[in-house]
């Protein structure tokens, strides 16, 4: 189980220098975001919807595009080379190369949530006294799972023509529950609602995880199955 | 040139059991429109009704197919059930749009609206898209061991997302009729209409399994003509 580990580090770890040492993705999907956040803020009737009602679908919409943009990434940075039969070779498993990579992209997402959440507050004017810790709970479970998904089906849609086309079609779909929840939660923690209110919803979206996670876990060396 | 004997013979049967189905689909609209009483407040757009269910249970149906078909195949490795995942997937595509259109078509008079975001309509949306994104990356793909593997992780991972839209849509809020028939209590429908309507599911069960084993016997003899017998 150590090695399992160990393995899955080592990749996340690899993706994510491969990241740092040049920085350009992660440069443009905050940039992504930042601006996907200036258009919201003009796509609406600044006379019939206040910035405060349409905010948390803004946070979502915004942190959910920005995911999908951010998981064409994963796979074709192993493109160039045969980098990915390189690592496919390798003797470990193939669920530990999974979580890898898994890991690498939820690093690489909370990153852009992380720059997200600021600019947000700036921009749309949100107090989050109060509520930024349900934020960020609510980000982490709501992005954990579809994460799962994503970079599932990043590894598949690498190797088509429209990688870019085709991914955003297969997890969109995946993107309803987590969105719907994060959407309920995060309107009734600005609203200042108590706790009890958001409890079932936090635990949908928490069995969503474990449910997609495990699934991809288990699905991805079948996947890779040559 | 060696013959094609099950590919072809699953045309043929696959046809027949269409035709049988077409039959029994003149019969539905004969009973649903002689038979049945008169719905008293949605008069004839309920007729409907025995057209847009059958088409919904289809179109699930195929989609449980393609899940149950996809998961075998990650674990038997046998081409025959890629085929029929995509065979299943390729008609649900179909009945899922029969759905889509009979809906809005009653929607508008009952509901005065086309289109609502009830739990069921974007439930049965989002199952339209996902047979929309798994023919599409079908179509993508050129290996054909890849697209199998490919396609049947998709088909599994939308056959368990399904339950969870179902459920979060239905929290957002609902407004779809409430369930008559499948329901802890007896069936509600007056005994013409729930007659006719389980006349009608028999039928589209059967175009349904006509439409796949026909679907099923031309892929198979296009797999074995175009030289893909190699899976």
């Amino acid at each position: 189980m150590g090695e399992f580990f160990r393995v899955a580090l080592a990749v996340a770890a690899k993706d994510l220098r491969v990241e740092h040492r040049s920085k350009t993705a992660l440069v443009s999907a905050i940039a992504f975001a930042a601006l996907v956040l200036v258009i919201f803020n003009f796509a609406r009737d600044a006379a019939a919807v206040s910035r405060e009602a349409l905010a948390p679908s803004v946070l979502w919409i915004t942190f959910s595009f920005s995911g999908v943009i951010a998981l064409n990434r994963s796979f074709a940075l192993e493109r160039e080379n045969a980098a990915l039969d390189g690592l496919l070779l390798a003797p470990v498993s193939r669920s530990a190369l999974f979580l890898g990579k898994y890991l690498a992209n939820l690093a690489f997402v909370f990153t852009v949530e992380a720059v997200a959440l600021p600019l947000f507050v700036l921009f749309f004017g949100v107090d989050l006294t109060g509520s930024l810790g349900g934020i960020v709970l609510t980000a982490v479970l709501a992005t954990t799972g579809f994460v799962a998904v994503g970079t599932v089906f990043a590894a598949m849609t690498v190797r088509t023509r429209f990688a870019e086309l085709m991914l955003p079609l297969l997890v969109l779909p995946f993107l309803l529950p987590p969105v719907i929840g994060a959407v309920q939660v995060t309107a009734r923690l600005l609203a200042g609602r108590p706790l009890s209110e958001i409890a079932g919803w936090l635990r949908i979206l928490g069995f969503y995880d474990l449910v997609f996670v495990t699934l991809c876990l288990l699905l991805f060396p079948p996947l890779m199955d040559e | 040139m060696t013959e094609t004997p099950a590919g072809r013979r699953a045309t043929r049967r696959g046809l027949g059991i269409v035709a049988l189905g077409l039959l029994g689909l003149a019969g539905v609209y004969v009973l649903a429109l002689r038979y049945t009483p008169m719905e008293r407040f949605q008069g004839l757009p309920q007729k409907i009704f025995y057209v847009h269910v059958p088409a919904a249970w289809s179109a699930m149906l195929a989609f449980s197919l393609v899940g149950i078909a996809s998961a075998l195949y990650l674990w038997l490795r046998d081409p025959r059930l890629d085929l029929f995942a995509e065979s299943a997937a390729e008609v649900g595509l179909i009945f899922s749009m029969v759905m889509l259109t009979t809906g809005p078509l009653w929607g508008r008079p009952v509901w005065n609206t086309w289109w609502t975001w009830d739990a069921r309509l974007t439930f049965t949306l989002i199952l339209f898209f996902l047979f929309l994104g798994y023919r599409a990356l079908r179509g993508a793909l050129q290996d054909p061991g890849e697209r199998a593997r490919f396609s049947a992780v998709v088909g599994i991972l939308g056959l368990v997302l399904v339950p969870f839209v179902h459920l979060t849509v239905y929290l957002f809020r609902t407004l779809h009729p409430q369930p008559i028939v499948l329901k802890p209590s007896s069936p509600s429908l007056p005994g013409e209409m729930l007659r006719t309507l389980l006349v009608s599911v028999g039928v589209y069960t059967v175009l349904l399994l006509g439409f796949v084993m026909t679907r099923y016997g031309l892929g198979a003899q296009a797999r074995l003509e175009g030289g893909e017998d190699a899976r």
